[in-house]
């Protein structure tokens, strides 16, 4: 519990502490941009979430919106297919890589760790295959709003970031797939003599997984409003950093839709705000890299708190 | 070295964990050159005392004297260095490591910075002649039996230069033949002048080989006799407290019907060969055994976790192929298994949600949780078996162990199983609350409800069940009916050996 307030708590400090520094930080303006930002974050880290609540790893993420994003891209633009068309076979052929992660990591019992690194490697080189080495441009101006649309003053990226966290929320607070995601996480074999068809679940999580990164993949190239094979390089770490941050224990079996809201917008306004403060963008990485070991670090130190207890 | 009469001495042990007191002021001295049993049920602290000198964990009050020098805690290295060896169930040994890098494991005799093999081979060897062991100290430990392994762990301890050698339930994993020859080893010991804390169930073994015997009962003292001077019936009475048909509660008469609820036809596989058996509604059927005689495995068999490579499982008369436990949940089993805490309880979620855990798709609709029904399930079961927390959201690690026990029968009361295997459903649990869980299962048979009951506890088994089948070696070696109960049968045909 404590952990969970010191999270919103570090968030509020982090703010403070921007606003003081620097006099651009604090504006509307300067946080809807924030939050549009971190929306891509936002939504694949709805997947990642589950992915590591079940005690796993998705390092595929930033493979799989590279190559979300020249699929869709490739569809609209090569095929001239209609952007709804691009938008629906892109989502089923994310969640389908998230399938085929999970399937081996479930049937042959291989290391998600290996199985997801693989498969960046494999979909970061097939992005490239795709396009040739060379963006794409020129999408239709209906696609594009997905990645620069506004609402009233709201982007449409923060839209869908709001229904992504909130689809995932109810998913995992008021079905029972949620429950299912808990059990797995805390003990597989427990949760499979329960009844728990646990082979199932990882596809479905990892499927999942894909799936929210192929929603990121989408945004992501609508805001830059172009394809490019090397967009999302690098990605799975900073999604990973957010829930970690969001407290979702990296041994699986505990943590909460709402404090990854938390840990995204900490990454957010962390990005932003070394930008404002002039930080070089290798300072940034070093940062943040510190950022995700602190991260993990309280979290283990809670769990062997948590065993010395017993 | 002190020349005080005792080489240990517990003084007012007492452990406390939250919620339960595994030790309550316990007292006891280990004489220099006995060989001391420490006897008890399941969970009458005997692994916690010894825990407390070996150092895996520090009492909460009281102090031990270790050869004269006094300590409020030990360390496992500080015990060590006072002359401690401790032999576990489970072996501390590396497989794929040498029969003489394991006994130096840590401590390896070396020249510079290079392994001296061929010295800790030479010291190895010497070593294991004293003890009259016959082992190739260049064989890897892998390549042992059990008994020899248990061989090597006792040869890792007198390296160590032991004088106390703690041993629990040295003959549990071994077979007959080994068992000699591991007293043996013992005697020799003797002979030596190590002490030894011998903890056993075996009784016989107690008599075979100790000069004294101390009896906890539900993390207390109870007496320390010599051994010479007390029976069998004494000592059970010392341990339970209370004649057997109290701790068994008596069963409505008539419970048994006519139907054969459940058949296993020549089933083989997971170990087992050709079992055959049929548990009536109503009955409790227990199986017997020694570890390792394939109880377990049959159970697995039964849930779907392990296929079957041949034979017939019938459930109301029909066949059935449970492929999975969801397979046989859905047909109506329900498993209670013996690692509660690995494999029954889902430890960090809540009552409510281990409860509901096997019918959620039934509660739910187009996946959405039907939360009423959620907690009046957790409810009405919480509450029918008497689990006791203060409320269905209470996270199931902080329960004590016969109420874990609880709320994994509630889970297959929710699911309606008709057939509950329950797989060693006392162990870890104190002696009240294995009353309870007895009187559950009455429960359950009078309810019309079957129960396959796995246990090694003989006294269990004989109390509980309404027949017994025995295993040994993964066959079926003898049935007993009630009439037949008899202690010296049933370990006969546990340990009957598979001919050719």
């Amino acid at each position: 519990m404590v952990k969970q307030r010191a999270i919103w708590a570090f968030l509020v400090l982090m703010i403070v502490f921007f606003s003081v520094m620097s006099s651009n930080f604090l504006s509307v303006r300067n946080l809807l941009n924030v939050v549009k930002q971190v929306s891509i974050y936002g939504i694949a880290s709805v997947g990642m979430t589950y992915v590591i609540l079940l005690g796993g790893i998705d390092l595929a993420t930033g493979s799989i919106i590279s190559f979300i994003n020249i699929l869709a891209a490739y569809f609209m633009v090569n095929l001239g297919w209609h952007p709804a068309a691009a938008i629906v076979l892109s989502l089923v052929a994310s969640t389908f890589i998230g399938f085929l992660n999970g399937i081996v990591i479930a049937q042959i019992k291989m290391p998600a760790l290996i199985v997801t690194f693989a498969s960046q490697t494999i979909f970061a080189g097939l992005a490239y295959i795709i396009c040739n080495g060379t963006p794409i441009s020129r999408f239709p101006e209906s696609f594009l709003v997905l990645g620069q649309g506004y609402v009233g003053p709201v982007p449409v990226p923060v839209i869908l970031m709001v229904v992504c966290f909130a689809v995932g929320a109810f998913i995992l607070i008021k079905t029972y797939f949620g429950r299912y995601f808990y059990a797995l996480g805390g003990n597989e074999e427990a949760a499979e003599l329960s009844g728990i068809h646990v082979k199932k679940v990882k596809c479905l999580v990892y499927s999942l997984s894909g799936l929210f990164a192929g929603i990121a993949g989408l945004v992501m190239l609508a805001r830059a409003n172009t394809g490019q094979p090397n967009a999302g390089v690098g990605y799975e770490f900073d999604v990973i950093t957010c829930v970690v941050l969001g407290g979702v224990s990296v041994n699986g079996g505990s943590g909460k839709i709402s404090n990854v809201i938390a840990g995204v917008l900490i990454i957010g306004v962390l990005s932003n705000g070394m930008v404002l403060l002039n930080v070089s963008s290798y300072m940034q990485m070093v940062i943040k890299g510190i950022i995700l070991l602190l991260a993990v670090g309280s979290d283990c130190i809670q769990q062997q708190n948590l065993l010395k207890a017993k | 070295m002190s020349q005080t009469d005792n080489i240990l001495e517990f003084r007012h042990i007492s452990k406390y964990y939250p919620g339960v007191t595994a030790l309550n002021d316990v007292s006891l001295a280990v004489r220099r050159g006995e060989i001391h049993a420490l006897v008890g049920e399941n969970g009458a602290g005997k692994s916690t005392l010894i825990k407390t000198c070996s150092g895996a964990i520090a009492p909460s009050e009281g102090e031990l004297i270790v050869n004269g020098r006094t300590f409020k805690k030990l360390t496992p290295s500080e015990s060590e260095a006072n002359g401690i060896g401790v032999i576990y169930q489970e072996f501390n040994l590396v497989g794929d490591l040498s029969v003489a890098e394991n006994i130096f494991l840590g401590r390896a005799i070396r020249r510079g910075i290079v392994i001296d093999r061929k010295a800790m081979e030479r010291e190895s060897q010497k070593i294991l002649e004293s003890l009259r062991i016959q082992i190739n100290p260049r064989t890897l430990v892998k390549n042992l039996s059990v008994g020899y392994q248990q061989m090597v762990e006792i040869a890792k301890a007198m390296s160590q230069d032991a004088q106390l050698l703690i041993m629990d339930e040295p003959s549990a994993p071994l077979t007959n033949a080994e068992v000699e020859s591991m007293f043996a080893v013992v005697d020799l010991l003797k002979k030596k002048g190590v002490s030894i804390i011998y903890i056993s169930h075996r009784l016989e073994e107690i008599f075979r080989l100790s000069d004294r015997v101390t009896v906890l009962r539900d993390g207390q003292y109870v007496t320390t006799m010599n051994t010479a001077e007390t029976d069998k019936d004494e000592l059970v009475r010392y341990m339970v407290g209370r004649k057997l048909t109290e701790i068994y509660p008596a069963r409505k008469p008539g419970c048994i019907k006519d139907e054969v609820l459940f058949e296993a036809k020549d089933v083989c596989g997971n170990g087992d060969q050709n079992i055959s058996l049929k548990i009536r509604r109503g009955e409790v059927l227990g199986l017997g055994g020694l570890v390792g005689a394939g109880r377990t495995e049959f159970s697995e068999l039964m849930f779907g976790m392990e296929p079957k490579t041949s034979g017939k499982f019938y459930f109301k008369g029909k066949e059935i192929n449970p492929q999975c436990p969801r397979d046989a949940i859905d047909i109506g089993i329900g498993l209670v298994p013996e690692d509660r805490k690995a494999k029954g309880a889902l430890l960090g979620l809540s009552i409510r949600e281990n409860i509901n855990m096997p019918i959620y798709p039934r509660i739910s609709r187009g996946g959405v949780i039907q939360e009423q029904k959620e907690r009046q399930c957790a409810e009405k079961y919480k509450e029918e078996i008497s689990i006791k927390a203060p409320h269905v959201e209470q996270i199931v690690k902080n329960l004590s162990g016969g109420n874990q026990q609880k709320v994994i029968l509630a889970k297959w009361l929710a699911a309606d199983s008709e057939l509950l295997i329950f797989d060693e459903p006392t162990r870890g649990i104190d002696v009240g609350a294995k009353q309870e869980i007895y009187t559950l299962i009455n429960g359950l048979v009078e309810q019309g409800k079957s129960v396959l009951m796995i246990s090694s506890e003989m006294e269990e088994l004989m109390g509980m069940s309404d027949r017994i089948m025995i295993l040994a070696e993964g066959v079926v070696s003898g049935e007993l009916q009630r009439e037949e109960f008899d202690q010296e049968t049933i370990m006969q045909y546990a340990s009957k050996e598979r001919k050719g």
